[in-house]
């Protein structure tokens, strides 16, 4: 168990851009273990490192120095193929902006995945009509994203995310683009899907409402980590912070 | 659309100067062998600059249709696509478009000859084309635009392919 424990485990990560002459530090030695199952979300101000972490961890982008463990395999040490295999069974992603092809349909949306997974067509189609119902959109299988609305298109992103049954979902800002109610349907459907799946959640936000469910929080700031906390440590405070909302 | 635009009017102008090739084996009249060599490799010459100028019109659009879409294959490879498959796709819609749109332009561009020499020089002259020769024609008018379109896209389908996925994800347009 204990080599297995740990899914995502991040070792002195660093990044840097530059931006013209200068040098900009977004992740500063970020050390990270996210474990199996967890419900984990990352938590910092716009500009604090966050979805640079997210990407990072993805795959998406290479690291200045420092290391991404995923399964305890070192991202850095992937080719190509398997880097695109990696991003293709192991990782589900769910992004702000929804990304869905415009020209698909949700099932076809939903399918594409397990089409560069090599899996036969017609299970496919069976496995995404099973996940658009599990997301509540059984009815909508055959709708472009422009006939679906925002919240609907996370869900069909989600369902996407799940077509290879990932160990992990990323999530950058799940939320960010959607109003309250459809924001915690959203986060109450990747809940659902953390505890009945036991796929492993790791999500980039500044919604205080993802706390709630979260198991970790990670509190981000200039590209450092300034505090993980516990569920439990924090349930008394998001109180106050509701309260301080109002 | 504009890459089918460009490769329609380069093809348009190839099947016309092919068809004029073909009207002109069957004058009564032919003209003197120096004569008919120096317009024939004049010709040549205007078809291959023709061509050449639209396939770098091509060129332009394909990169610029692939610039529209990194945010979509940003999100293909983070789906697990592989670079090639990425450069596939956009081949294969090269390829279609540029069938598409050879068989067009070379339509236009036959009948309108075809039409000129019936005008011309009436059907004894035009009703001598055998068919097999038109077909001809035809099949190496499609060969010549897919094959340009393909070649045209090649290099900005290969860029965009192997863009790391958080930068294509980045690209605002």
């Amino acid at each position: 168990m204990a080599a297995n424990e740990y899914v995502v485990r991040t070792k002195d990560l660093c990044k840097e851009f530059i931006m013209g002459d200068q040098v900009l530090r977004a992740l500063d030695g970020v050390q990270l273990d996210v474990r199996r199952g967890e419900y984990i979300s990352i938590m910092g101000p716009s500009g604090s490192g966050k979805s640079t972490l997210f990407n990072m961890i993805g795959g998406l982008d290479k690291p200045t120095s420092g290391s991404v463990f995923i399964n305890d395999v070192d991202m850095a040490q992937l080719d190509a193929h398997e880097l695109a295999y990696l991003r293709c069974r192991t990782i589900g992603y769910i992004f702000q902006t929804f990304n869905l092809i415009p020209v698909m349909t949700a099932l076809e949306n939903v399918t594409l995945p397990t089409v560069f997974a090599g899996t036969p067509t017609d299970e496919g189609i069976e496995k995404g009509i099973k996940l658009l119902t599990l997301v509540g959109l059984g009815e909508r299988l055959h709708h472009k994203p422009s006939e679906l609305s925002g919240g609907q298109q996370q869900r069909v992103a989600i369902a996407r995310a799940l077509a290879n049954d990932p160990a992990i979902i990323l999530a950058d800002e799940p939320t960010g683009n959607l109003d309250l109610k459809t924001g915690k349907e959203i986060i109450l459907l990747l809940k659902k899907l953390n505890q009945e799946q036991g796929v492993t959640i790791i999500s980039a936000t500044h919604d205080l409402k993802m706390i709630d469910v979260s198991d970790r929080v990670v509190w981000i700031r200039d590209g450092k980590i300034e505090r993980i906390e516990e569920r439990s440590e924090i349930e008394l405070r998001v109180g106050e912070l509701e309260g301080a909302e109002q | 659309m504009i890459t089918a635009g460009g490769i329609f009017l380069g093809i348009a102008f190839l099947a016309s100067v092919l068809a004029t090739g073909l009207i002109q084996q069957h004058l009564p009249v032919q003209l003197d062998e120096a004569a008919r060599i120096e317009a024939a490799n004049r010709s040549r010459w205007l078809v291959i600059m023709s061509l050449v100028v639209c396939t770098v019109g091509i060129s332009n659009s394909m990169l610029m249709s692939v610039t529209e879409r990194y945010k979509e294959i940003g999100t293909m490879k983070c789906l697990g696509a592989l670079d090639i498959f990425i450069v596939e796709l956009f081949l294969l819609e090269a390829m279609i478009i540029g069938v598409i749109a050879s068989f067009l332009g070379w339509c236009v561009g036959f009948s309108a000859i075809f039409l000129l020499g019936l005008a011309s020089h009436g059907w004894a002259v035009v009703g001598k084309i055998h068919i097999l020769q038109i077909l001809g024609q035809l099949g190496i008018a499609m060969a010549i635009g897919a094959f340009l379109t393909v070649i045209a896209t090649i290099a900005p389908a290969i860029r965009a392919a192997q863009m790391p996925p958080a930068i294509a994800l980045r690209a605002e347009i």
